[in-house]
């Protein structure tokens, strides 16, 4: 494997690099620019997209910031696929490649697609440690004993996977249901509020078992697998949707036979 | 022109700005607080932080010890009242950020694990494996959202401070989506826009970080303080500048020279027996020193020494450092389970900021900053490695609590004045948008900015390349003005938000460079060849710059001394 850092340099490849262009107030549908780039041998596809904007073309639409795979703003579709492209090499790939905006969102601007509909979903299924007693003492506590919980490693273990999750948003790109079904709570959503169920301080599942149990939820999930195979960080999405149908159901089963608790508050 | 009323106006949407839109919409359910963020917050630069957050968690530790570790890690310029107040709350901050769900790494017993870092005496820095800082980004982001007085402005730039009467009332800000802008008004503004190492060419840093919240005070008359501290961290990748953390030394890892040598042994900076424990200031200079020494490797992005975590065996990499393996495999090859992992010294952070006091307050009433965007200051010349997210934290939540205090005692601005403000704002970036007449575009200023900080603010600084340095920043001031942009569209212009952030850079940059010529001696990062040492008598004080159109204004402030008396700083 060839290194960034050791050995010598290598000469850079031209390679023809396609973005798609859509700007609302100019193009009635996106259409496709090339450009040829001289590609650095140890280049991601980010690279090459930042080159274009700064020395071929500023016109050039996309979000980024981080260069490290963790911000997950930079997500797009290479080559027909949904990729982080900070963390894709770009010498992967042939002499032509095809950079357009995630697939499965609406397009604000040549690369860049609108997150609105995402963070709804993910507001929805509060995202947050709840407590079943909230939460006045619990706090007062906290600042004179500097309190917090004690967890094993297994119980870390029981949720960790699913914390790791960066809302770069490929999993939605990938997932065949989201496609026909935009309103689907979708991969990261589900994952996320799995992963507070799953969290021996949460004691918020009712109420996301409730969440899970409606409409366009996990029930809608056709085992594709196609979230966790493009996902960038191993959250393994469709293992926490399916663990999340699970547990909604034996949740439901126990609201049969025994008497229901009385439902939490409004946040 | 569309002006939205709130309480209190938070600008940047990071650890401090989360934990501040927290505090303030805990404090007063029935306030509106305005979040306003040119990123989505879980983009935030917060989230690149690896290796922990300190705060006292041990038998074995205590407030006295993290205090003064701080202060002398400091250089013994940090204010000692601050720095006092910080590592009182600390302990407490990161206990919230455990009961809203950061996934702390945890001892057999159950209890959050720690570990040991830079410049401090025991194990008190607390760590989620080395993704500290996203886990603390994304804790904090999904926390916030269960408040419903949190009103969001996301992908909003600010551009301009609203100041009516001598008070700070809100912001104009361009709504990146749809290109117009609008008044976000509040009765009390708290920026927390993270520092400017894209100032650099080198840097840790991602590309959003280009001192947003210290040129917007800047221009508002407001003083940076201490702009010379820029800390160096020892451990970047070569080319890309990755941060690579310091938990790989805390963790046990080694530093090697070209002949394989642990040379830090030799420079005596550690700290608990544990020679690459020293702070990073010193750590940095040991390796240039190296270098210089024809001791280090070279490749084609540069002289480099080696990270050695070979020892640690794969399984501590994986259980400890899963994310520094993930790193170092993609972006340079290597896999530190069996090969050394090259490194450099890279541009991290701002120790000097937005002046403020230990509340967070400026010097204009309304206007508050924290976090790396703020100078309080804890860190004097040199900041201890993971100090800084509790920072984020404890002045986060204080500049919250006092400017949610000022905003109920603050009458509204008059709108008529702030919508003026705000449509002389509009009209001078709609001059800018796509402003084909001019001479030069971003990257070729950028670049040669870049160039002119590289040579002038390095690990080593020598007097005569600061001063040339002043006078070509000076220079590209003026050539900002006169850029040439190519995009005219409203739309998602992201060539017009990055002409504005140059804008920026540049004022930023130049404050740093006439703060660094100023200061004839060696304190902390600021070490200068010609000055090699610490000059107590005549330099003991912080170094505040004021915006002038002339040039940076330099004044001193004094340094809060009291518990501990300045003294050689020896490891």
């Amino acid at each position: 494997m060839s290194s960034t850092n050791t050995g010598e340099a290598i000469a850079p490849t031209q390679k023809t690099i396609i973005i798609t262009r859509f700007d609302p107030d100019k193009d009635e549908v996106p259409r496709k620019q090339e450009y040829s780039v001289p590609c650095e041998d140890n280049w991601k596809v980010l690279d090459a997209v930042n080159f274009i904007k700064d020395e071929l073309d500023a016109t050039v639409s996309h979000r980024w910031s981080c260069r490290m795979a963790v911000c997950g703003s930079c997500g797009m579709m290479v080559n027909g696929e949904p990729k982080l492209t900070c963390k894709t090499s770009l010498k992967e790939y042939g002499d032509r490649v095809d950079i357009e905006p995630l697939a499965n969102f609406p397009i604000v601007r040549d690369l860049v697609v609108e997150l609105d509909g995402f963070m709804h979903k993910f507001e929805a299924v509060k995202p947050w440690i709840k407590r079943a007693k909230e939460k006045a003492e619990d706090k007062a506590a906290l600042h004179d004993t500097k309190l917090t919980f004690s967890q094993s490693a297994e119980e870390l273990g029981n949720f960790k996977q699913f914390s790791m999750c960066i809302n770069c948003m490929l999993c939605y790109s990938a997932c065949p249901v989201v496609a026909n079904e935009p309103d689907f709570l979708g991969p990261a959503a589900i994952a996320l509020g799995h992963r507070y169920n799953m969290d021996s301080r949460d004691e918020g599942n009712a109420e996301r078992n409730e969440i899970f149990r409606g409409e366009g939820t996990v029930f809608s999930c056709s085992f594709a697998n196609e979230c966790s195979e493009v996902c960038p960080k191993n959250v393994d999405p469709a293992a926490a949707v399916n663990q999340a149908k699970f547990e909604a159901v034996i949740d439901w089963a126990k609201g049969l036979v025994l008497p229901s608790p009385s439902s939490g508050g409004s946040n | 022109m569309e002006i939205t009323r709130h309480d209190i106006v938070i600008v940047g949407g990071g650890g401090a700005g989360l934990r501040a839109a927290i505090e303030a919409a805990e404090n007063n359910p029935t306030a509106s607080i305005a979040l306003v963020s040119k990123v989505y917050p879980m983009r935030s630069h917060t989230v690149s932080a690896e290796g922990g957050a300190a705060a006292v968690a041990r038998e074995d530790d205590n407030l006295e010890l993290h205090g003064f570790d701080t202060v002398k890690g400091s250089d013994f310029l940090g204010d000692q009242d601050a720095i006092q107040y910080f590592v009182q709350e600390a302990p407490k901050e990161l206990a919230l950020l455990e009961n809203w769900g950061c996934p702390f790494s945890r001892n057999e017993d159950g209890s959050v694990a720690t570990r040991a870092f830079g410049g401090m005496t025991t194990k008190r820095t607390w760590y989620a494996t080395d993704k500290i800082g996203f886990h603390m980004l994304h804790a904090l982001f999904q926390q916030s959202m269960r408040y419903k007085n949190i009103v969001r402005y996301d992908e909003f730039f600010v551009s301009k401070l609203l100041v009516d009467g001598g008070v700070c009332r809100g912001v104009a800000a361009l709504d990146i989506r749809t290109g117009e802008y609008e008044a976000i008004v509040g009765r009390a503004v708290i920026l927390t826009t993270g520092g400017g190492g894209k100032i650099f060419p080198f840097t840790t840093n991602g590309t959003i970080k280009t001192g947003d919240g210290m040129a917007l005070a800047y221009r508002a008359g407001v003083p940076l303080k201490d702009m010379e501290f820029v800390q160096y961290h020892p451990t970047g990748l070569p080319g890309t500048g990755i941060l690579i953390t310091e938990a790989t030394r805390g963790e046990g890892g080694y530093l090697r020279n070209s002949k394989g040598e642990r040379f830090l042994v030799d420079y005596d900076y550690g700290v608990g027996n544990k020679a690459e424990l020293g702070p990073r200031d010193m750590i940095s200079r040991a390796i240039v020193q190296e270098i210089e020494a024809g001791r280090g490797l070279s490749g084609p992005y540069g002289d480099y020494v080696h990270l050695d975590l070979t020892h640690l065996g794969a399984d501590t990499i994986n259980a400890k450092l899963p994310f520094v393996r993930e790193l170092a495999k993609t972006y340079v090859g290597v896999d530190p389970v069996t090969d050394p992992i090259p490194i450099r010294p890279v541009v991290h952070y701002m120790m000097g900021g937005v002046d403020t006091d230990i509340h967070g307050a400026t010097e204009m009433p309304g206007l508050y900053a924290a976090g790396e965007t703020a100078c309080v200051s804890i860190n004097g010349a040199n900041r201890l490695g993971s100090n800084s997210l509790t920072e984020c934290l404890v002045f986060g939540a204080a500049a919250a609590r006092h400017a949610m205090e000022f905003s109920q005692g603050s009458s509204n601005g008059s709108d008529a004045a702030l919508l003026a403000q705000v449509e002389e704002e509009a009209g001078r970036v709609e001059n800018l948008r796509g402003r084909k007449k001019g001479g030069e575009k971003i990257s070729e200023i950028r670049r040669e900015l870049n160039a002119v900080m590289e040579s002038g603010y390095g690990v080593y600084r020598q007097q005569d390349t600061m001063q040339s340095g002043v006078g070509a920043v000076a220079q590209l001031r003026g050539r900002v003005a006169d850029l040439r942009l190519e995009d005219d569209s409203k739309v998602f212009n992201t060539e017009l938000i990055t002409a504005l952030e140059l804008a920026n850079m540049v004022e930023v940059a130049e404050a740093l460079a006439v703060s660094a010529a100023h200061r004839k001696e060696s304190r902390g990062a600021h070490t200068c060849r010609d000055f090699t040492t610490r000059d107590d008598e005549n330099y003991l004080y912080h170094t505040m710059a004021y915006h002038d159109p002339a040039g940076p204004r330099l004044g001193k402030k004094d340094v809060v001394l009291g518990k501990w008396e300045p003294e050689e700083r020896k490891y």
